[in-house]
């Protein structure tokens, strides 16, 4: 089985601390993986470092079977961040949001084509927001602007997804359309890493769990069932400071 | 074509080329980096009255030099760099104050001329100058959209996607500079921002999307450029200040007109709720 993320003895640190320490991670073609943790647990740190965004000071990366630095086929991955971007001093519609998802496929300086305009348009109808292709993004509810990431990420056509807690404070209608879009393209042959707080609805899709505990990986395999209130991944973000606990959540350090 | 035709022509192009430019800035929410880069280029224009070398072709060189170490500054996106950036800015200005002085012939007026304008000076030289430099901002500016909309939209998701990003960033802090030496001769070097955010925070009181509000603010600075020349000849005031307050009204005019326009749109749109479709999968 190839692999489409592995990660070797990665450690990242912010002036100093460390937030990930020798942590190992490797994600096959097909797989459906979420990554569980506390809040600061280094969940988003993770998959920054995996997409290059965060350097690493120890270890390696390669996606796709290629070291990061030489790593080039970035059109093969759809990247959904945890927000939108600081660029909204200016209107924009969902369609033009969506359609920077489909530059990285479309090459450097070349006009759309039908099959771009139509990936694009596919993407929105996909998240469920076709009525709203030519609406200013601001106007949208916070679930609609995160499926509008979600349609940027899938406009690319892309092997492997990867989501910063696409689902976090998203209505339950927007979750739906998100699981539903989720299974399409896991369908279809897609390989998802996902940082989630709650499963919800998008827990039959997940095929595999990891848990990010005090800067590595503490669990790996089926999603945990929660052994109680604490350690119920649903319900860490009541735990603010959770890095601090002392003991390890999962009872596996 | 003579001193009139000539000036209203400089005007018109900046009000083209400076929203088009500046909607980029604005939407990154760093409407006043322009303002800094005009500083700098003060630098420029004093080397150049001090060398007796084209005051113009000093201020795209220094200002270009500015803006890309505004860029560096920001792409660093270090706390600290808004310190930097000021002392740049500040810098730029002052050297440019203290080199017209130590220039022979010093005189305040050429200062004022470069600081605040002086379309009606505009030779047939500088008006080809501004017409090949706008032409060349606009081809990026225009040509390039989807791409600078990107990185200035979500510049890690841009890194991801594998666009050229640090390219583009460069590229854009050039054009700025050039956009400044554009501007310069007509509305001068303390207004020339002006003219890159006020006729985009106007057309966006009444547009939906970039593509959009990019076309309309072209348009708001063109017709504020020829406004406010024209007002400006009749009430024989600054051309650079009353094309300026022009924008601003007509800012303000959009802001009042917005809403209604926008309640006419909903009205005709009928509820904006959205429908259920999604619940119907396969
Ligand atoms: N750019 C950064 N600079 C400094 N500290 C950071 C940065 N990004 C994250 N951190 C810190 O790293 C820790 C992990 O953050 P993050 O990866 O966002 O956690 P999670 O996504 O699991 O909530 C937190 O303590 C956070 O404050
Ligand atoms: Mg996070």
């Amino acid at each position: 089985m190839t692999s489409v993320l592995r990660i070797e003895h990665g450690a990242v640190a912010f002036s100093g601390r460390p937030v990930l320490r020798d942590l190992s991670l490797i994600v096959h073609t097909g797989d459906v993986l979420a990554i569980l943790g506390a809040n600061g647990s280094g969940k988003s740190t993770l998959i920054r470092a995996a997409l290059g965004l965060v350097p690493l000071s120890d270890g390696s990366v390669e996606l796709f079977e290629t070291p990061l630095r030489r790593f080039r086929q970035w059109r093969r991955i759809g990247y959904v961040p945890q927000r939108m971007g600081a660029g909204s001093g200016v209107p924009a519609t969902v369609r033009e949001v969506v359609a920077a998802g489909r530059l990285g496929k479309r090459g450097f300086l070349r006009p759309p084509g039908a099959r771009d305009r139509k990936a694009v348009h596919d993407a929105i109808a996909m998240v469920g927001l076709g009525s709203r292709a030519k609406d200013p993004v601001a106007t949208l509810s916070g679930g609609q602007q995160q499926r509008t990431l979600i349609a940027r990420a899938l406009a690319g056509e892309p092997d492997l997804l990867v989501l910063d807690e696409p689902t976090a404070g998203v209505d339950a209608a927007s979750q739906e359309a998100f699981a539903h879009a989720l299974r399409v393209f896991v369908d279809g042959g897609g390989t998802v890493v996902l940082v989630a707080h709650e499963l919800g609805p998008l827990r039959p899709v997940v095929t595999r769990a990891v848990v990010v505990h005090d800067g590595v990986i503490a669990h790996d395999g089926p999603v945990p069932e929660p052994a109680g209130h604490h350690a119920d991944p649903d319900h860490d973000h009541v735990h603010p400071h959770a890095p601090d606990h002392g003991e390890g959540f999962w009872g596996t350090r | 074509m003579d001193l009139f035709e000539r000036a209203l022509l400089g005007v018109l192009i900046t009000g083209l080329v400076a929203p088009s430019l500046g909607i980029y800035l604005v939407q990154r929410r760093m409407s006043l980096i322009g303002d800094g880069i005009g500083h700098i280029a003060l630098t420029g224009v004093g080397l150049g009255l001090l060398t007796s070398t084209q005051p113009v072709l000093m201020a795209v060189i220094v200002a270009t030099l500015g803006s890309i170490a505004v860029e560096l500054v920001r792409s660093r996106g270090r706390t600290s760099g808004d310190m930097a950036l000021a002392i740049l800015f500040y810098g730029g200005i002052s050297g440019g104050v203290f080199l017209v002085g130590l220039a022979p012939g010093k005189s305040n007026a050429n200062l004022m001329a470069y600081l605040f304008g002086s379309p009606l000076t505009t030779t047939e030289d500088d008006l080809i100058v501004m017409a090949v430099l706008g032409a060349i901002v606009l081809l990026v500016t225009l040509g390039l959209r989807p791409w600078l909309f990107a990185i200035c939209q979500d510049e890690e998701y841009a890194k991801v996607s594998g666009l050229p990003v640090r390219l583009l960033n460069l590229l854009l802090a050039v054009m700025a500079a050039v956009t400044v030496t554009v501007a310069m001769r007509a509305v001068g070097l303390l207004l020339v921002s002006a003219l890159m955010v006020v006729p985009v925070a106007a057309a966006q009181q009444l547009s939906r999307g970039f593509a959009g509000t990019m076309l309309l603010s072209m348009l708001g600075g063109v017709g504020a450029g020829a406004g406010g020349f024209f007002l400006s000849l009749r009430l024989d005031t600054g051309t650079g200040a009353t094309v300026v307050l022009t924008a601003i009204a007509l800012f303000v005019l959009m802001v009042l007109a917005g809403p209604l326009l926008r309640r006419r749109k909903r009205v005709s749109n009928g509820s904006a709720g959205e429908p259920p479709e999604w619940v119907l999968e396969g």
